[in-house]
């Protein structure tokens, strides 16, 4: 039995999870219309390579993964893209994003499915696989995964640590997939830990999913993989947290895991890996818990690019008094009234919501400076501090209290007795921070290019008077011939010139051509037709010699 | 009470000998405080200051001669910065000074542009390609939005377009939420 840690914090929100937890998975039939984001993914959005009018087979690439951090986007089954245009997208501006939209003509015909021998391959180009195949943490954080597990040579990982945490209440759709995949589970592990070779792997599942321990230990027996339950807590699932958890490590303020040896990923991910793999299937479909106000609440293998609407009915359909939905947990999800939104790579949860689940907030009131947020705070952070410098947008200030170590978890407003919405100036001080640093790299740009502009300017400037003063000087001589006369070549280095014509001429003569002996007839015949051209073509030369260099001297 | 007089006079005398030496040896090039307002300013060049571009105006701010609110496209966020800096008042934008715009870009009609390289003599950021009698176009991630090359243009082709805001360029508002009467 491995000795667990305790990260800092933490809370014990109302689980939920048994509403969706007791039926299979459930296979969601073909929608009308799938509308696939070109960004499902951190990083830069990929660029489409279909257009309106093409037809496409089922896992056929629509979108290549283009910059450093971005990931493929495939077609989720066989049909017709209707267009590639913008569309509303889950993100919590509401902005629409470039979307391309599939209408399904019901034949889910693959294209040729092909699959990988990951140990014969090497580990560039198993990772080149990973970044075209769409893989990314399907967690919830959508880092692409060729970024996560391209390893340094001087990088070596001694824990892998699988996330099977899953501390959000509500959401349960990590929980069925370990009891019902468990092995397809374990297979994509192997190949993470190809690509890794860490000296231990652990999986963290909370001890609230007891089948799922179960389900994951019988599959990982005999395969040294190590199954840990850990204490429910929210936020276990952080991947800062769970690591703190099983391995007692601390991952450095603005660090990465990567810094202390540790890499960490999501089971739904490793499963994703094992389909690419092992079965040549891209990223097309995830499993999504409905639940919250909805009459059957279930877990669905629903496609890439379904309406969250459509799953909703699949689920009974929404009870009355139901009002908008939540993509993702309570605690960290995005708050959608639009039903037609679609289901993306992050979408592990969809939560119908009602006026008795979650009831709106009391007004808020001042800060009491309780402190009872930094008691909760997992990142070890002083939230009331970070609100305060947020209020004033002392952005400077913000930083120095480590505000990018914060995760959003948002278990300060979940404990704060004044209701305040902290981790909404968190993310407001963020996305603050982040664009006043993507100005003064801009403004720094254009003073480069500006200065370097002046000096041009100026060279310029200098090079046009020098060459003035000169014409004058020139000018000048020619005006006084008898005083400096055009000064005629020297004759020491026409000597020179004509010394060294001499000596080429010598060498020329020196050489024989090779291979003149035995020649037949024909040959000879050729070579003395070549010399006669070359001949004219010298005369030529010369009858243009003077025109020529006229010509040259203008 | 004599010794204590020379004792305290060649003190003073050896420090100001090391003060007016590293005064000299440790001169400090350019001015540093046209260089810290400069770092401030935004750096579009766009001369709305009244200033050939960023730095006179920077200059002219450290010498006392120019005001603090003159620069637009800096905004009150960089009225306020360089208020702090200098340990003034913030001022807001006079009545003289255009207030801040959104952020554009310039724009070049291709169909229309005669090639005449006007605007590229006017962009201060070389924002600009082409040649002369050769279309010409705007390279927008360079582009700073000054709107200089606008008014040299003289078949009007140039015209500024706001950058659209998308979900990679959008940032969280500061919350708003309802808060309880204080009694
Ligand atoms: S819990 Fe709320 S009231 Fe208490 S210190 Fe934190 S922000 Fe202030
Ligand atoms: S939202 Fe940030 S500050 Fe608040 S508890 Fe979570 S990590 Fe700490």
């Amino acid at each position: 039995m491995r000795a667990l840690h305790h990260f800092h914090g933490g809370i014990h929100p109302e689980e939920h999870k048994l509403e969706s937890s007791g039926l299979p998975i459930a296979r969601a039939p073909l929608p009308q219309r799938l509308t696939l984001p070109l960004q499902q993914h951190l990083g830069s959005r990929a660029k489409a390579v279909v257009q309106a009018g093409d037809r496409v087979l089922k896992g056929q690439l629509l979108a290549r993964a283009e910059g450093e951090m971005s990931a493929a986007v495939h077609a989720p089954t066989s049909g017709l893209v209707l267009s590639v245009d913008l569309g509303a997208v889950p993100h919590p501006s509401g902005l629409p994003d470039l979307c391309a939209t599939i209408e399904p003509d019901g034949e889910e015909r693959w294209i040729e499915r092909a699959t990988l021998d990951f140990c014969a391959l090497p580990k560039a180009e198993l990772l080149v696989r990973l970044r075209d195949g769409g893989i990314v943490g399907l967690g919830g954080a959508t880092f692409p995964a060729h970024l996560k597990f391209d390893l340094k040579p001087a990088q070596a990982i001694r824990t892998l640590v699988l996330n099977g945490a899953e501390c959000e209440p509500w959401i349960t759709s990590d929980d069925r997939l370990m009891r019902e995949r468990a092995a397809e589970i374990v297979q994509g592990i192997e190949i993470l830990r190809h690509l890794v070779n860490p000296a231990e792997t652990l999986v963290g599942i909370e001890d609230n999913k007891p089948q799922a321990i179960a389900a994951m230990r019988q599959a990982c027996a005999n395969t040294g993989i190590e199954v840990a339950a850990i204490p429910t807590l929210y936020p276990t699932g952080g991947e800062k947290q769970l690591i703190k958890v099983l391995t007692g490590k601390e991952v450095p303020s603005g660090g990465y895991p990567l810094h202390i040896g540790v890499l960490c990923s999501n089971v739904a991910t490793a499963y994703a890996v094992h389909r690419l793999v092992n079965c040549g299937e891209p990223v097309i479909s995830r499993l999504v818990t409905v639940t919250g106000n909805v009459r059957t609440p279930q877990n669905f293998e629903a496609l890439l690019g379904t309406p969250i609407e459509d799953l909703t009915k699949l689920a009974g359909g929404a009870l009355p008094g139901s009002a908008d939905y939540i993509l993702g947990g309570p605690m960290m999800g995005l708050h959608t009234s639009n039903g037609r939104l679609p289901v993306v790579k992050s979408t592990n949860c969809i939560i119908v919501k009602s006026p008795q689940l979650f009831p709106p907030l009391p007004p808020a009131l001042p800060c009491i400076r309780c402190t009872r947020c930094a008691d909760a705070c997992p990142a070890d952070l002083q939230p009331q501090e970070l609100y305060w410098f947020a209020q004033a947008r002392n952005f400077d200030k913000i930083r120095n209290y480590h505000l990018f170590d914060c995760i959003e978890c948002g278990a300060c407003n979940y404990v704060c007795p004044s209701h305040i919405p902290l981790a909404q100036y968190f993310r407001f001080a963020k996305s603050e921070i982040r664009a006043l640093e993507h100005e003064s790299a801009a403004a720094a740009l254009a003073r480069e290019r500006y200065e370097f502009r002046q000096m041009r300017i100026e060279r310029d400037k200098q090079e046009k008077a020098e060459k003035l003063a000169q014409k004058e000087k020139a000018a000048l001589a020619a005006r006084q011939p008898a005083a400096a006369p055009v000064a005629p070549q020297d004759s020491s280095t026409q000597a020179r010139i004509q010394a060294a014509l001499e000596r080429a001429k010598a060498q020329a003569a020196a050489v024989t051509p090779k291979n003149m002996d035995a020649l037949t007839p024909q040959q000879q015949a050729e070579i003395a037709e070549i010399e006669a051209r070359r001949a004219r073509a010298r005369e030529l030369a010369q009858a243009q010699d003077i025109p020529h260099n006229s010509n040259n001297a203008d | 009470m004599l010794t204590a007089l020379l004792v305290m006079s060649a003190i003073a005398l050896a420090l100001g000998a090391a003060l007016g030496y590293s005064a000299i040896r440790l001169k400090v090039e350019g001015n540093p405080l046209v260089d810290k307002i400069d770092a401030i300013l935004p750096q579009t060049q766009c001369g709305q200051c009244g200033y050939p571009g960023c730095k006179p105006y920077a200059a002219a701010i450290a010498s006392g001669e120019a005001d603090i609110n003159r620069c637009p496209p800096g905004g009150e966020e960089g009225i306020r910065k360089l208020a702090d800096l200098l340990g003034v008042e913030f001022k807001p934008f006079g009545n003289e000074t255009a207030g801040p715009k959104p952020k554009s870009v310039a724009f070049i009609d291709e169909n229309v542009c005669i090639g005449c390289t006007l605007c590229i003599q006017a962009c201060p950021v070389d924002a600009i390609a082409g040649a002369a009698k050769q279309m010409h176009t705007i390279i927008a991630s360079e582009c700073t939005g000054c709107e200089l090359c606008v008014a040299p243009c003289p078949v009007n082709c140039i015209s500024m377009v706001p950058l659209p805001q998308t979900p990679q360029t959008w940032k969280w508002q500061y919350p708003v939420y309802t808060l309880a009467p204080v009694k």
